[in-house]
């Protein structure tokens, strides 16, 4: 029996790739939208598609239940139960959407009009990779370069007088067939290493680590996707910095005062030791809410930045997440004093519904 | 888990056939196939058809199905095609109690399909049919482009329900144009049932009043249509401005729609009718003492409605064996009607014992409808705890609101009638002289979904290319929705 669901299916996809990608402020707002499942894998709830048609307003429309109550007695609920013909229907229940990561970005890509990150190579280490760029005089049928073929065949007849001007006929005979056939070269491994820094100093809040938390998601969703080896660091800071693994990274909450230097410091000592930016290709990622106490500070930063960071890393980013307490000055200063460096980044992120414009702020320079 | 050979199966098909004949049952041939629960699905996307025409709600139909079997909600065991020979797909890991009980519920809907008076127009071809249809429009897919036809495609499944399912019982002749139409003459003189009474019953003045009139009539075109007609599609096709290949398509929407028609009509009968043959042929021949558990737990699950909702499966189950019961012990007719003592009726039984011939005559000429309206009596609502719901605007709930049978049933038969679908006819396609389309939804007491008309009038609009009205009721008052291409108007009518 030969089925043809695969290509209903896969238009059904299109589509709902297309919604995603209408809705796409609302995802990368809304977290608990996209549940990653196992590897490379997201799932996202979607409503039914409908194609609209005369119907009854199921609200007012009702239905025939059985079983026991007294008038009164509540059987479902409005939202959930569409009161459907009979009242037998299941549940009009969501449909969940499995998209792999690498769909994820192509969405990301199209959307955003990102410019693709141009991995700027190390070429330490190489792999074979191989193209189909070459000729061959032999090869499966199923490779035969078909304007190859009846060039040569129409050489062939040309310098055997065989070629009538009249009756333009080509045909091709065994010696004239060409194939497609591949030639390996080597091709660099680019390397990339993410760092994040955050701000865990009393101000910062659930929902502004939330932001961070959604914002990491679709940065590494985006640089893995560009290098085939990456690596990620984070590092909390509140007056002093240390390194930390994920789960601490978005879950620690520290008092105490702000000095965004400590941060810087530690970041570099981790570039210099483990992640020499000759080799590396490196993208800083700091979230804070802009407020460093100590007046001297910001000036240790803004020499850090100048002489370390934008130097050597590929971009540095800084999005200033607003709190309770309101928003700093920080981003102020590095704007008027580095403002011109094409590798930094600032961005202010005053909402969960800000996170789109910020990552494409982010990303969108293709660095 | 079993494999089952073709041989195997075929023994089964052969045992369980030779019951159902013994019992009265007259299937259709019916060919049995083994299938494994991903080709399953993939059928049931396109409702048991090898092929259909390509379109995204199959994909969509079928990641639903795919889920819910991922998940363990819903499993299908069996799937029956209207056609002749019917075609029966059967789940590979259906357990060998599983198989018995599938073929025999298979034959009984394949007998319901070969007997019941509403499939007597359907296309028996029809898996040939879908498959030319498939072909016809991948052949306008080559030729106008995939966008093109798909955005067609949405429009015409969007009035795929606006057919006159009852038209394919009026023989008609052919159709008539509309100028082709003689306007009835009008009797000028009134009947005068004695010579002497002329002068008084037609004064002068009336012989002139009537010949104005009559006159006047002649004058004013006739209605277009002549009248209402409730089959929107086949009047798009007719006098909607489309290409060739969009009619052609659109008659293929339509031609489908009336072929799924009588099913969706008979749907609580059909499924309860093959229920209750499943079961019949099971206790009574198939059933080996080992299997009994395993048997009892199928067919209750077969039976099972979640808590305060109703099983079409279980209603229409539950339906045949009343009626069986009823005619058996012959609780029907004026002297059952008449007696209230409960307790002369719980022991009623005259044995009659022509229950089975009963149901064999209902299965001929019933749909859901007259069937619902006929044999649910105040007894069995009360039996099996029937009620009404409605939403409460003002705790947010469905809550049970009457238990009264007589308000179960309307609400049933409200529910069934024209497959619980909105009643829309085509009232005037020139309406205000302009070529306007203004269609009429015959409101029977529950409003519009508002929203949905509104983007259903859009579809309409690209059909008929003028502006698009529909007259309906809400909130008690009448109003016409209007798209003229551009915005929607909502117009209170007096």
């Amino acid at each position: 029996m030969a089925l043809q669901i695969e290509r209903d299916y896969q238009r059904f996809r299109e589509i709902v790739k297309g919604k995603i990608r209408e809705n796409l402020r609302k995802y990368m707002s809304h977290g608990e939208i996209l549940v990653p499942r196992g590897r490379g894998v997201v799932s996202i709830p979607l409503p039914r598609i409908e194609i609209p048609h005369f119907r009854f307003d199921t609200r007012k429309m009702g239905g025939v239940g059985q079983g026991e109550g007294e008038v009164g007695t509540p059987v479902g609920v409005g939202e959930v139960e569409g009161g459907s013909a009979a009242g037998d229907q299941p549940g009009e229940h969501l449909l969940e959407v499995e998209l792999t990561f690498e769909e994820l970005v192509q969405i990301l890509a199209e959307d955003l009009e990102l410019p693709r990150i141009v991995p700027k190579g190390k070429e330490d280490i190489y792999v074979e990779k191989e193209r189909y760029t070459g000729i061959a005089r032999s090869g499966p049928e199923s490779l035969r370069h078909f304007k190859r073929t009846y060039k040569e065949a129409l050489k062939r007849q040309l310098i055997a007088g065989l070629y009538d001007f009249e009756n333009p006929i080509v045909v091709p005979i065994r010696e004239d067939r060409r194939y497609r056939s591949w030639k390996v070269r080597l091709v660099p491994i680019a390397k990339a290493v993410i760092l994040y820094m955050m701000d865990v100093s009393g101000s910062m809040g659930p929902e502004q680590k939330e932001i961070v938390r959604l914002e990491s998601f679709w940065i590494d969703l985006w640089i893995r996707h560009h290098y085939k080896r990456t690596e990620t660091c984070y590092i909390v800071h509140d007056a002093a910095a240390k390194e930390v693994d994920r789960e601490t990274f978005f879950r620690l909450r520290e008092g105490g005062g702000t000095r965004i230097s400590s941060a810087y410091k530690l970041g570099w000592e981790i570039i210099r030791e483990r992640f020499p930016p000759d080799e590396w290709n490196i993208y800083v990622f700091q979230f804070s809410d802009g407020d460093n106490w100590d007046g001297g500070d910001t000036e240790t930063c803004i020499k850090l930045l100048r002489e370390h960071y934008l130097p050597n890393v590929n971009l540095f980013c800084y999005g200033q997440v607003k709190s309770a307490y309101g928003s700093g000055d920080f981003i102020y200063h590095l704007e008027r004093h580095l403002g011109r460096a094409e590798n930094l980044i600032l961005s202010r992120i005053n909402s969960k519904e800000e996170i789109y414009d910020s990552i494409k702020a982010f990303l969108g320079k293709g660095k | 888990m079993v494999r089952w050979t073709h041989d195997q199966i075929q023994d089964v098909v052969q045992e369980v056939y030779e019951y159902v004949l013994q019992e009265g049952l007259d299937p259709l041939e019916t060919v049995f196939e083994i299938v494994d629960y991903e080709t399953m699905n993939e059928l049931a996307a396109y409702a048991g058809f090898p092929k259909r025409y390509p379109h995204w709600s199959f994909g969509m139909e079928y990641e639903y199905i795919r889920q819910s079997y991922r998940y363990g909600l819903h499993r299908i065991y069996e799937m029956v095609v209207n056609n002749d020979p019917a075609y029966a797909y059967l789940l590979e890991s259906n357990t060998w109690v599983d198989q018995k009980m599938v073929i025999a519920h298979v034959f009984a809907h394949s007998d319901f399909f070969k007997n019941n008076a509403w499939f007597s127009k359907t296309n028996r071809k029809m898996i040939d049919t879908m498959a030319n249809h498939e072909a016809t429009i991948q052949t306008y897919i080559e030729r106008y482009g995939p966008e093109e036809v798909e955005s067609f495609l949405d429009i015409c499944l969007s009035l795929e329900d606006l057919i006159d399912f009852h038209s394919l019982f009026i023989p008609r002749k052919s159709r008539q144009k509309p100028e082709e139409v003689q306007p009835r003459p009008t009797p000028v003189k009134l009947k005068v049932p004695r010579p002497y009474l002329d002068p008084y019953i037609n004064p002068p003045e009336f012989i002139e009043a009537q010949k104005q009139q009559h006159e006047k009539k002649r004058q004013t075109p006739p209605p277009f249509p002549i009248a209402p007609e409730k089959d929107v599609l086949l009047f798009l096709i007719e006098h909607a401005p489309l290409e060739n290949w969009q009619k052609v398509i659109l008659s293929i929407m339509r031609d489908e729609s009336y072929y799924f028609a009588p099913q969706r009509a008979t749907q609580v009968m059909n499924e309860g009718w093959a229920t209750f043959w499943h079961s019949r042929i099971m206790t009574r021949y198939l059933l080996k003492d080992s299997e009994v558990i395993e048997y009892a737990d199928k067919h209750s699950g077969v039976l099972a409605a979640p808590p305060h909702r109703l099983n079409p499966y279980k209603l229409g189950y539950a339906l045949w064996k009343d009626i069986e019961e009823r005619w058996n012990k012959g609780r029907f007719g004026p002297e059952w009607e008449a007696c209230d003592d409960m307790k002369v009726k719980t022991q009623w039984d005259r044995k009659l014992g022509l229950g089975l011939q009963k149901i064999f005559e209902v299965r001929r000429f019933a749909n859901d409808l007259t069937f619902i309206d006929q044999f649910l009596t105040e007894e069995f609502c009360n039996r099996h705890k029937l009620f009404v719901y409605q939403y409460n605007r003002e705790t947010g709930y469905y809550e049970i609101k009457d238990r009264d049978y007589r308000k179960v049933k309307q609400q049933l038969l409200l529910q069934l009638t024209n497959f619980g679908k909105p009643i829309i006819y085509v009232q005037d396609g020139n309406y205000k002289n302009r070529g306007e389309l203004y269609l009429k939804h015959k409101h029977e007491g529950v409003d519009l979904d508002i929203p949905y008309a509104k983007e259903t009038l859009k579809h309409i609009y690209a059909l008929w290319k003028r502006p698009v009205h529909l007259e309906t009721v809400l909130q008690n008052r009448r109003r016409v929705l209007t798209y003229d291409g551009g915005s929607h108007l909502e117009v209170q009518m007096a």
